[in-house]
């Protein structure tokens, strides 16, 4: 569009720049961001089709009725039934949201409503660093922090390896995306609910919990998702504090394994390319896959379809 | 809008009605007790981050010595093992990601946000780049092992530090892009007309002028991203790090290894000296992503008060 300048200023002769090259170049650096962008739609594809094409070719030696239903996990037995791993993830994950939710939409509540400006931006990039550290980390502490811990005081039974650290941990770890996503929509209440309760004889919990929160339930719906999605596709903390042993309707005391540190497990040990059991991660990681896909699609839609616009 | 704003008008006349009774002194001394526990919950995650701070350097302050970054791992003698090639590894996979991923990120941001037009692609796009963001980490190592590690083998070196980085490109790009997006957002559009009024093309203001006002703010997602991968473990697993070498890695298609992969090998073994040998390596992988993480800080806040 501004390249017909270049061709309209005939008469000013000293002005005309060569607008033939020009335009070339600029068709040229538009197919190299364009490329850029649609990298994005091949990473996708390049996703599916290595998971799906790996998953088809593991159910052509196993059932799929036997992979979704059997309780019973022993890959070197050739039993292969997923449950007992998304029961690993699942009460990691539930043990990680009952301390991020709380946690999480607290500090959102503080950072938005209580705390001094000053504070708030101090606090904010401290809660980042938190979610900077590297799950390793974490897991190292679940394992030779909070293990131990635990033993000493409240459960002198607990395994070396066990559900209820590693899941601790992880909220902990999640505690700053379910916080900050939160308060981004707490933080988007316009001002005027906040002052119509107070001129109805509100104190401020009672504005907090009672219009404000409300009024941004679906971002902080959206945060809890997003926060129970980042909690089933970890892996670090539940692969070195949780253990590799499956286990089907385990106590949260007892060490079990989820679906991520099944892929770490296979992948760090000998398992030979063709084996049953190495094309069995990848039907594992379809699993994954589908499981946090639909959650992030939910949240996105949630955002979206709830988002009360002021 | 109509609704919404009924609704808490609802909600508010609701309570107004029913706490209208109730003793102003309850009702005074529960938010007192709101803000004790709004305020204990703010600092759940500090003080659990200085307690994992103290822990890791107490436990690994027997190990941290220069000799420590300069050694290689030892199995036999563990007290005198060290994270140099860990270390060289994760330097190899910091540069390479950031030449991958930062051209590439920058410029779908630059697409999306200046080129792209409101059409059904572009928007499968801005959705799919959402998407992406929430994969796991471990999926991305999923899929560097079916196309760098296997389909690409003779381009890449098979398990090199060339496929490790490119796992992690793929993994931080959508993170770039999403800041970089944001700090063009934030251009007011008086920039660019301004730009084509005097006759230049989309590319010549871009570069001339959004690029520079744009990179504070894409430099601190940049960051971020890049101390994200620095500190991924998963996917490099998978995509066959090596957990022990006896050499440097020289050139993109060699082997290499990495810091976090490192850290883990440490904890999987049961020996006491290892889990030191551990908190040591924690310590450096902290020291260095604190660093970028002060950087990235700095330059938002110098970035925000310019606006």
């Amino acid at each position: 569009m501004t390249i017909e300048g270049g061709g309209t200023s005939r008469r000013a002769g000293a002005w005309k720049g060569n607008s033939r090259a020009r335009e070339t170049r600029e068709r040229i650096i538009k197919y190299l961001l364009t490329a850029c962008a649609y990298l994005s739609i091949f990473t996708t594809f390049g996703i599916v089709v290595v998971l799906f094409e790996e998953t088809l070719r593991f159910f052509l030696d196993v059932s799929i009725v036997e992979f979704l239903t059997s309780t019973q996990w022993d890959p070197p037995g050739g039993d292969f039934g997923i449950l007992p791993l998304v029961y690993g993830t699942l009460m990691a994950t539930f043990i990680a949201i009952a301390v991020a939710l709380p946690v999480g939409l607290l500090t959102a509540i503080y950072l938005s409503e209580y705390a001094p400006q000053s504070l708030r931006r101090w606090l904010k990039p401290a809660l980042e660093i938190l979610a900077g550290i590297p799950t390793v980390v974490y897991g190292y502490f679940a394992l030779t922090f909070i293990t131990p811990f635990f033993r000493d005081s409240v459960f002198p039974g607990i395994g070396s390896f066990n559900a209820l650290s590693a899941g601790l941990i992880m909220g902990v770890m999640i505690i700053p995306t379910v916080a900050s996503v939160s308060e981004d929509s707490i933080y988007a209440v316009p001002q005027s609910l906040r002052e119509g309760a107070y001129a109805l004889g509100a104190t401020k919990r009672e504005t907090a919990t009672r219009i404000v929160v409300p009024a941004a339930l679906s971002g902080i719906v959206a945060a809890v998702i997003l926060g129970v999605s980042r909690a089933i596709g970890e892996t670090m903390i539940v692969t070195i504090a949780m253990g590799a042993q499956a286990n089907w309707l385990g106590s949260p005391l007892d060490g079990m394994q989820a679906m991520t540190a099944y892929i770490v497990q296979v992948v760090g040990g000998e398992t030979p390319r063709e084996s049953v059991t190495f094309k069995s991660i990848f039907a594992v990681g379809s699993a994954l896959f589908l499981i946090t896909l639909t959650l992030n699609l939910v949240s996105y839609w949630f955002v979206r379809r709830y988002r009360e616009i002021y | 809008m109509a609704q919404s704003t009924t609704r808490a008008e609802r909600r508010a006349g609701d309570s107004g009605a029913t706490d209208f009774k109730t003793s102003m002194s309850t009702r005074y001394g529960l938010d007192r007790a709101f803000t004790v526990v709004v305020t204990a919950a703010a600092l759940v995650g500090i003080v659990v981050l200085a307690v994992l701070l103290v822990d890791v350097v107490r436990d690994g302050s027997a190990m941290l010595s220069r000799n420590f970054l300069t050694s290689f791992p030892s199995q036999i003698f563990p007290e005198n093992g060290g994270v140099y090639p860990a270390l060289i590894g994760s330097v190899w996979l910091l540069g390479l990601t950031a030449l991958i991923s930062v051209p590439l990120g920058l410029g779908a941001a630059i697409y999306l946000e200046e080129y792209a037009e409101d059409t059904r692609i572009n928007r499968i796009i801005e959705i799919n780049i959402s998407n992406l963001a929430g994969v796991p980490s471990i999926i991305y190592g999923l899929l560097g092992l079916g196309i760098f590690v296997q389909l690409l083998a003779p381009v890449t070196g098979g398990t090199s530090v060339l496929t490790g980085s490119l796992t992690l490109s793929l993994l931080i790009l959508p993170v770039i892009i999403v800041a970089t997006r944001e700090a063009l957002r934030a251009i007011p559009a008086s920039i660019r007309e301004g730009g084509f009024a005097l006759g230049a093309t989309r590319w010549e203001v871009i570069r001339s002028h959004l690029l520079p006002m744009a990179l504070p703010g894409a430099l601190t997602g940049i960051i971020l991203a890049l101390s994200r991968a620095i500190g991924e473990a998963a996917p490099l697993l998978v995509v066959g790090v090596a957990l022990y070498q006896t050499y440097i890695t020289r050139t993109p298609f060699e082997g290499y290894m990495a810091l976090p992969t490192q850290i883990y090998d440490w904890i999987s073994r049961p020996q006491v000296i290892f889990q030191e040998s551990a908190a040591a390596g924690i310590v450096v992988i902290m020291v260095v992503l604190l660093l970028a993480n002060s950087v990235a800080i700095l330059l938002r806040n110098r970035f925000q008060r310019r606006v």
